[in-house]
């Protein structure tokens, strides 16, 4: 039947989102990586919204371009617009979004792939994982062809028996009516894993000739150039706007008439849908008082007309999309190019995984991207260069690298996935990170490069770029600490035009800490001796002026660090612990916690547990008597 | 020595003349010299050595307690940390106030078994004595957590969920402006802010005001039996406090005085008052006595009305139930040993809504329908304290406090011109604080409450 193809360190199976960051991390680490996809012209496609970032999400991107990866540098090639977003918060908060040119990023990609030494791509579908003892071997495509590795990465996506939905239709079917991917889904039951049915869905896409904009508001993009790479020095200037406009009465009239042909309501969908992405017929429902609906309409690209219209999810059938699209102002006269559809899929639940994202059930096989129970590209794009990393790693002998919580949201997502599980696509939101003001976008350099290097990710030239930089900001505050700014006549003309005064002399670093100094202000008062780039001046306002919150946090961090550090032997036998509460027992049997710290954060497991677990803990270590 | 210092009451609770309160970890010394005030600070004693002295309440600089405290540096010492003992009079008040100053001055209240534990964990004590630890935090929990139970549906934690409601939908509304800044969703104003926790952090102030007071529920529900002379109400106090507590005789006007008990009541904390029979009389110091009494019931949270089985109903008896009306009051038809003299549905007519249990103390029996019914009304919500908080124990009133200071806190962040995301920390912390009060923290319901309040996708 089959027949050995090559052998390589690591198979990355998927090349979407995921896929790619996890192919190219394994390729950089220095792994011998073979690539495989369903097809070639669809590598990180976007099948739902064209654009990359926004709160969390984009902090993402930037940890990735920290630790080496690729979506930041793609997205500043290939973008059409770019905005700072919440500019009026605090540092913690803001973040930076892209309108992606779709298909430019796609080609963009493939071609970084096609370039990267130590990588293979090819077509070609896996329906089945070799795998002997618990230990995964390699992989066996539909055409029969046996590759070898050391480990397998699966990013499969909401391919697994996909199956396309809108109003009385429904088809196998992947995203955007690719071929979906069935025996790969069953395989993998049968290996032992649990499967979970999620479900999302995407708006109808327009065309941009038939759109009449002087009913809708016109959204630009920053005038300051900007980007998503700490390394890029390029800037896109030609930027294209998106417009705003919103639903009303009559849209809203036309589908509560029409609830009855909607599949969420016919029973047809047994996937569980997120609920931060709830189609228009579900907003209309829950939010019943609510009279208008936002629309934003997104170009896809430069060379396309085809518009995506934001805020339209739905899964209604087509006749009545075609309606409801006329019912928006600017939209009356509207030519549909396709049609808005909700799509059912597989994952596995994840807390199947280690936090390296490496498979409890069989060894040497890695799992990351929305198959993990997650939605969204940077959420995929995160767990993909980790498994990249880890993956390499584990070919090359080496311990994983594991993210906390306080490092980045990529350690979140992560921790967040395999210690609690989800049971709905899980989204990353900032409030999902208790060290938020730790893991800002400005300091994911900061907070990241150091280990991007060490694994070898991060070249030389880079690394000492960022040492240089690292050292301004220490030796621009140090100054700033110890200057004195006295209240003369000057210094009070220029802080009058921002509206403060000064009366007695002050170190210039707490003169930074009232909220109307900026930088600008302290370097019109003393400035430095050497040029202070922008990045710089404004880490050194941040870590001045938010010193407090910041030490507060840090503390915390130092709280959980200590839990962290209490391990937990992997062969321990929590059911004979007596004393731990039974549904403790079981979820700790389920999640197999690798320290105090996880333990306590997996749901169910309380203080009393904690603390008899320690117990056990400290007893096996005296009396060498852990199960 | 990374542990965190903790702080406990090491007696048993209203025992003794003497109580201690317990600190174990490495700023035990620390913490207890900024309230000690003695010939010499603690820093500066041997070890293994117990001073006199007073405490002082640093907020206020008031004098709080006299006291006698022992400070034993580690690692000689049954945790092996660093442990002071702070020895003072015995009695609810004295001591939880003790342990409330350690707490503020930056203790944190032990757990279950936490001396005990860390004693193992330091190696202080032995395997086979582990097993033993491990009961022990389990027994202790259970217990707590019942306490917790009974307290999630009592008052005081209804207070809280609802000011943690309040700040929950606050934070959410400062979350989705962060998360989705491009929604409609109205724009949180720092004034809109502003209002929004003052409003929570008054309220606090309230809850903590009428538990500076003392009038709190740690005391006890105020309890007060009333009834005619000889009807059975000191052999009423008895029976509730299981000891013979009240003198009982069989001549009417026995008790001249006002007698307090406390009692825990199938859960519920009473400080239980039997009074002089009310009654007009010659006798002085009897009408002291019943002068007392009358007042005693103006305070009362719940009145235990008692009448005697074998006695026709008096004039007294309806005049006692004119009293009484308007507050919460089970009716006792005691004596029922005796021959029916009483007319019962009468005196159902009377009682109104209000429970009519009938007992023969002699016998000890309806004692059981009593204690229910109290706990029932308790539970149910129908008894209302006067000072509208059970705030039950220092812990409560720690936090309370420190909920308190990172509210204002967060206001004064707000004034300082601070971006909302940095407020939002010490409006998220506030809402964890007053969390662990009625022991809820999952941090999942904020994520539930933005999708809830708001309406948000593509
Ligand atoms: C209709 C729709 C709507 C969405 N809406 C949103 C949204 O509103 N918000 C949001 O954040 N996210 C949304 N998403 C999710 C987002 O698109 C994904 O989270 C993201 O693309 C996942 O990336 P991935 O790399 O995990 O998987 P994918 O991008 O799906 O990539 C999977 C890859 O695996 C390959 N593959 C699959 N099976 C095999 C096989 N057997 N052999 C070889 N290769 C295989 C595929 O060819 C593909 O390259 C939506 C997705 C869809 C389909
Ligand atoms: N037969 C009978 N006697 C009882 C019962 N309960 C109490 N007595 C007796 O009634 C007498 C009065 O009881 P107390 O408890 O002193 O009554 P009191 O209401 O406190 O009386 P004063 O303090 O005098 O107002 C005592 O002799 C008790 O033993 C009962 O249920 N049945
Ligand atoms: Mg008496």
């Amino acid at each position: 039947m089959g027949y050995k193809a090559d052998s390589y360190d690591v198979i990355v199976v998927g090349a979407g989102h995921a896929g790619v960051e996890a192919g190219l991390a394994s390729a950089r680490m220095g792994a011998k990586t073979l690539m495989l996809t369903l097809n070639l012209d669809s590598v990180a496609f976007m099948p739902c919204n064209p654009s990359v970032g926004g709160p969390a999400k984009g902090i993402v991107v930037r940890e990735i371009d920290a630790l080496g990866g690729e979506m930041a540098r793609n997205i500043d090639k290939t973008h059409i617009q770019m905005r700072m977003l919440n500019t009026g918060k605090g540092p913690a908060v803001r973040a930076l979004r892209a309108q992606a040119d779709k298909v430019f990023y796609q080609s963009e990609m493939k071609k970084t792939l096609e370039e990267q030494d130590n990588l293979t791509l090819l077509q070609g579908m896996v329906e089945k994982l070799v795998v002997e003892d618990g230990v995964c071997t390699g992989v066996e495509t539909k055409t029969g062809a046996q590759y070898e590795a050391k480990s397998v990465i699966l990013t499969t996506g909401t391919f697994l028996r996909g199956r396309i939905i809108l109003g009385d239709l429904s088809y196998e079917s992947g995203p955007n009516n690719m071929q979906p991917s069935v025996n790969l889904s069953y395989h993998l039951q049968e290996l032992g894993f649990d499967m979970v049915r999620f479900k999302t869905g995407t708006p109808p896409r327009v065309n941009n000739k038939s759109i009449d904009y002087s009913k809708t508001e016109i959204q630009p993009g920053d005038e300051k150039p900007r980007a998503f790479s700490y390394e890029t020095t390029e800037f896109i200037t030609d930027q294209l706007p998106c417009w705003l406009t919103y639903t009303g009465e009559e849209t809203h009239k036309l589908i509560n008439d029409n609830l009855h042909r909607s599949p969420m309501y016919s029973g047809m969908i047994e996937g569980t849908g997120p609920r931060y992405c709830p189609s228009i017929e579900d907003k209309i429902v829950r939010f019943n008082d609510k009279p208008r609906h936002q629309i934003f309409l997104e170009p896809e690209g430069r060379n396309t007309k085809e518009v995506y219209v934001q805020g339209l999810s739905t899964s209604l059938p087509e006749d009545l999309q075609r309606k409801i699209l006329k019912t928006v102002p600017g939209l009356e006269n509207v030519e549909m190019m396709r049609a808005g559809y909700a799509i059912e899929y597989d994952a596995i639940v994840p807390t199947q995984l280690w936090p390296s994202l490496e498979t409890k059930t069989v060894k040497n096989l890695f799992t990351a991207g929305q198959l993990n129970g997650t939605s969204g590209y940077e959420e995929a794009a995160g767990q993909g260069i980790m498994a990249g990393i880890n993956a390499a790693r584990n070919a090359q002998d080496r311990e994983p690298v594991i993210l906390d919580r306080s490092q980045a949201y990529i350690g979140v997502l992560i921790d967040d996935l395999v210690t609690k599980g989800t049971n709905e696509p899980y989204r990353l939101l900032t409030s999902r990170a208790e060290y938020r003001l730790l893991l800002r976008h400005d300091n994911a350099d900061l907070r990241l490069t150091e280990i991007g290097h060490e694994i070898g990710m991060i070249k030389e030239d880079r690394y000492s770029r960022f040492t240089a930089k690292k050292q301004l900001i220490e030796k621009e505050i140090k100054r700033l600490e110890s200057v004195v700014i006295k209240p003369t006549e000057e210094v009070n003309e220029v802080l009058s035009n921002y509206g403060t005064d000064l009366k007695e002399a002050a170190h210039a670093a707490n003169l930074i800490k009232r909220p109307e100094v900026s930088y600008e202000a302290i370097k019109q008062l003393t400035p430095a001796d050497e040029e202070i780039p922008e990045d710089v001046a404004e880490q050194v306002e941040i870590q001045i002026k938010y010193k407090g919150y910041i030490t507060k946090s840090l503390q915390q961090v130092e709280r959980m660090k200590k839990m962290d550090e209490k391990k937990i032997p992997e062969d321990i036998d929590y059911a004979a612990i007596n004393g731990l509460a039974n549904e403790a027992k079981q979820k700790l049997h389920e999640v197999r916690p690798l320290s105090i710290g996880q333990a306590s954060r997996v749901s169910g497991v309380n203080p009393a547990d904690i603390s008899i677990l320690l117990v056990y803990i400290e007893q096996g270590k005296i009396a060498k008597i852990a199960k | 020595m990374e542990y965190e210092t903790i702080a406990a009451i090491s007696t048993p609770m209203g025992e003794g003349a003497i109580a201690i309160v317990r600190l174990s970890g490495s700023e035990a010394v620390e913490i207890a010299d900024k309230l000690y005030k003695g010939s010499k600070p603690l820093e500066n004693v041997d070890s293994h050595t117990i001073h006199y002295g007073h405490l002082i309440d640093p907020d206020t600089n008031e004098l709080a307690e006299e006291v006698m405290v022992s400070v034993m540096r580690g690692p000689r010492t049954f945790t092996r940390e660093d442990i002071v003992e702070i020895n003072c009079h015995g009695g609810l008040v004295s001591v939880n106030r003790v342990l409330e100053l350690v707490l503020r001055s930056g203790a944190r209240l032990a757990e279950p078994g936490e001396f005990t534990k860390r004693a193992f964990l330091n190696g202080r004590i032995d395997l086979s004595q582990a097993e033993g630890v491990i009961d022990l935090i389990r027994a202790k929990t259970d217990r707590a957590m019942n306490v917790a139970l009974n307290q999630m549906e009592g008052r005081l934690s209804s207070l809280i969920s609802t000011l943690r409601r309040q700040l929950l939908e606050t934070v959410a509304h400062v979350e989705v402006n962060i998360d989705y800044p491009e929604y409609d969703a109205e724009e949180m104003t720092q004034e809109l802010l502003t209002n929004q926790l003052k409003e929570v952090e008054e309220e606090i102030r309230r809850i903590l005001v009428t538990a500076r007071q003392g009038k709190i529920l740690r005391e006890g529900l105020s309890t007060v039996i009333v009834g005619r002379p000889n009807v059975g109400k000191s052999s009423l106090l008895n029976s509730l406090v299981h000891e013979n507590k009240a003198i009982v005789t069989d001549v009417p006007g026995t008790t001249r005085d006002v007698i307090e008990e406390y009692v825990n009541v199938r859960g519920v904390p009473l400080r239980l008052v039997d009074t002089a029979g009310i009654r007009e009389t010659e006798d002085l110091v009897e009408r002291i006595g019943v002068e007392r009494s009358r007042e005693r019931l103006k305070q009362a949270d719940l009145i235990l009305l008692v009448l005697n089985y074998n006695d026709e109903l008096t004039h007294e008896d309806e005049q006692l139930f004119k009293a009484v009306e308007g507050m919460d009051v089970i009716v006792i038809v005691n004596k029922t040993d005796l021959e029916e003299k009483l007319d019962i549905e009468k005196v159902k007519q009377l009682a109104n809504e209000h429970p009519v249990i009938t007992t023969s103390l002699k016998n000890e029996q309806g004692v059981d329908e009593l204690e229910q019914s109290i706990s029932e009304l308790f539970f149910e919500g129908a008894v209302e304290s006067q000072d509208l908080t059970y705030v039950s124990n220092s812990r409560h009133i720690a936090l309370l406090e420190q909920s308190r200071k990172t509210l204002a806190d967060a206001l004064s962040a707000i004034e300082a011109g601070m971006p909302v995301d940095m407020v939002q920390i010490d409006i998220t912390r506030t809402w964890e604080l007053l969390g662990e009060i009625i022991g809820d923290t999952v941090s999942e319901s904020l994520i539930d409450q933005l999708f809830s309040q708001f309406c948000l996708g593509k």
